[in-house]
């Protein structure tokens, strides 16, 4: 069978001719074309106009860092073969990164100040990590100015920013509460930029790869839902697509930490696993160029690409959250059952009552 | 509307009290709740483990809960409606005791509870204490209709019905914290059962009016000069 034309493999092959001397074969690069088709969801003949594409326009790219772990940084460099990352450094030319760029100090400042003068509405932003706007925003700066001063330069003049991890999306792990130093998403912080979100603990690169390739193939921003995630990495349940799904609806649960069910791969429902809470395509893209993902891995999902996962999801080897006002170790459950059971006593009690009390006269 | 029968010393009247649609939805609603909880109960704690991957418990549980789920909705809704063109029993004005004479009724039917009265206030249909008990459990009715709806949406495409069902409490509460209430609020729902049943047990023989049957029948046998007074 034949899922891509010759004139794909053509211009495939001229591709490879500006990818240079990076070892990436041309299959590599094919696979990685119909790859990007197949997670936008695009039939696989929409990949030579990906490679058509990705060989055209570099669009800069900037990439800023707030309060952040450089998870989602590690997440793309360590993206292994086909050299997805590889692929990604040379879509894009990346003219800011922190955590990669060799300049330092002013001269590091001074090039990204010079992409936002010399190529206003023509470069993409990546933020990862939050924004703290509690006290002026003076809990991260940069070069002296305040996270949310450079966002507010760098994102408002960009032609999008690309929120990537929970942190950057919705103020993730900075924001758990008492989120001391008033972290935000992007959105949050800066309403007025064209902000795409794309959560997760780290944020999956393939996703990030998507969306850029969706913009450079299409000229818009994919579909958005109403936290802006787009629809393509984000509109499916977890659970919904979850290679242990079945086990769940056969009633197979690992109940243990390395108990039988653990070891057999049954569903981990029981382990706490918020999957069912849960919008991400974990279970079919996964994670470090398709190895694996958490529940593959044996662990429940922790729900990290969900708006305040932190507060929201936890505990995390638990079904259901802590019933907030009550003491720490009560469960729904607990408080539930005294509930009902002090309903029947005080029935009991009442039932007392009535035999003793004198009785009405007939 | 009412036929007369003696009774003792005391002549009473057969009187229509509840309606078929009433009665059909109190089971209805009894069932539900029953089905409802055992195999809500389960999905929220699976205490049965499956020995064989061809076996399909969760399967089952899930399939029960949301059929049953609609049959709830349907008799709720059912019920609702009732309460606007069905007989002064059935009517939502019940819910509300705010009339001098209904607050009376409502702390008599208190006082009788807690032995500090002797006898219960006479009332054909519900006494206020208890409609607006059944007011609070239809509100509680209906945010486990809303937060299960809620729940159930997010296995499906976004759409409008989705949205009216329950979908739009996702906006204002975290998927998690739905599923907390919708499962504690269970709870809620279980002890009014034994309140609902000792409360009918116990107020039965006092009253002498057929109280439980009547959720049968619809009739109830109240003494000719209740109905008089009710009647001045
Ligand atoms: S492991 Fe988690 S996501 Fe997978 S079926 Fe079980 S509960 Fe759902």
């Amino acid at each position: 069978m034949k899922f891509v034309s010759d004139d794909f493999l053509q211009e495939a092959s001229e591709s490879m001719e500006s990818l240079g001397d990076k070892g990436i074969s041309r299959r590599a690069f094919m696979k990685f074309c119909t790859g990007m088709a197949a997670l936008l969801a695009l039939p696989a003949s929409f990949a030579p106009k990906i490679a058509e594409a990705i060989r055209g326009k570099k669009p800069y790219l900037v990439w800023l860092e707030f309060q952040d772990c450089a998870g989602d940084t590690e997440a793309l460099l360590r993206t292994t073969a086909p050299a997805v990352g590889d692929i990604v450094l040379d879509v894009f030319a990346v003219e800011y990164h922190e955590t990669i760029m060799a300049a330092s100090g002013k001269q590091a400042e001074k090039s990204l100040m010079d992409i936002v003068k010399n190529n206003k509405g023509n470069y993409f932003v990546v933020v990862e990590g939050s924004i703290p706007l509690k006290d002026d925003g003076i809990y991260c700066c940069i070069g002296g100015r305040t996270a949310v001063d450079i966002a507010r330069e760098v994102c408002g003049n960009a032609i999008a920013t690309i929120a990537v991890g929970t942190c950057a999306t919705y103020g993730g792990i900075p924001a758990a509460l008492p989120n001391p130093t008033g972290a935000v998403g992007v959105k949050e912080a800066v309403p007025n930029a064209t902000v795409i979100n794309l959560p997760g603990c780290p944020v999956n690169a393939e996703n990030i790869t998507a969306t850029v390739v969706h913009y450079l193939t299409f000229g818009t921003l994919p579909n958005t839902d109403k936290l802006g995630r787009p629809y393509f990495a984000f509109g499916k349940r977890i659970h919904d697509n979850c290679e242990r799904r079945a086990h769940f609806d056969a009633g197979q649960f690992a109940r243990q930490w390395g108990d039988e069910g653990h070891r057999q791969g049954w569903c981990l429902y029981e382990m706490g696993c918020k999957g069912p809470e849960t919008f991400h395509n974990c279970p079919t893209v996964k994670y470090n160029a398709g190895t694996s993902w958490p529940v593959q891995a044996g662990h429940g999902c922790i729900g990290c690409s969900e708006p305040h996962f932190w507060d929201t999801m936890s505990p995390f080897y638990r079904r259901l959250p802590k019933v907030p006002g009550v003491s720490i170790e009560s469960t729904a459950d607990k408080v539930g059952a005294g509930l009902a059971a002090a309903t029947a006593a005080g029935l009991v009690i009442h039932g007392i009552g009535r035999a003793i009390s004198p009785k009405k006269e007939e | 509307m009412a036929t007369k029968i003696i009774h003792g010393k005391m002549q009473r009247l057969r009187v229509y009290a509840w309606e078929f649609p009433v009665r059909l939805t109190h089971w209805f609603n009894a069932f539900s709740i029953l089905f409802l909880s055992i195999t809500g109960y389960y999905i929220g704690d699976p205490f049965m483990h499956a020995y064989s991957s061809k076996q399909w418990i969760m399967g089952w549980m899930r399939l029960i809960h949301f059929i049953v789920a609609y049959v709830f909705l349907m008799s709720v809704i059912i019920r609702m409606y009732w309460a606007f063109m069905g007989n002064q029993f059935a009517s939502w004005r019940e819910c509300f005791p705010v009339s001098t004479e209904k607050r009376k009724e409502f702390m008599d039917a208190l006082k009788f509870y807690f032995f500090i009265r002797k006898e219960p206030p006479y009332v054909i249909g519900h006494a206020a204490l208890a409609s607006f008990t059944y007011f609070l459990v239809f509100v509680v009715f209906i945010f486990e209709i809303v937060s299960g709806f809620a729940l159930y949406s997010v296995s499906h495409p976004p759409s409008i019905v989705w949205t009216l069902l329950g979908g739009w409490l996702l906006n204002i509460m975290h998927l998690p914290t739905i599923r907390l209430y919708h499962h504690f609020v269970m709870y809620v729902i279980l002890a009014f059962v034994p309140l609902h049943i000792y409360a009918t047990w116990y107020m039965d023989p006092h009253e002498k009016n057929g109280l439980v049957s009547s959720m049968f029948s619809g009739f109830k046998f109240v003494p000719e000069k209740e109905i008089e007074e009710a009647e001045q």
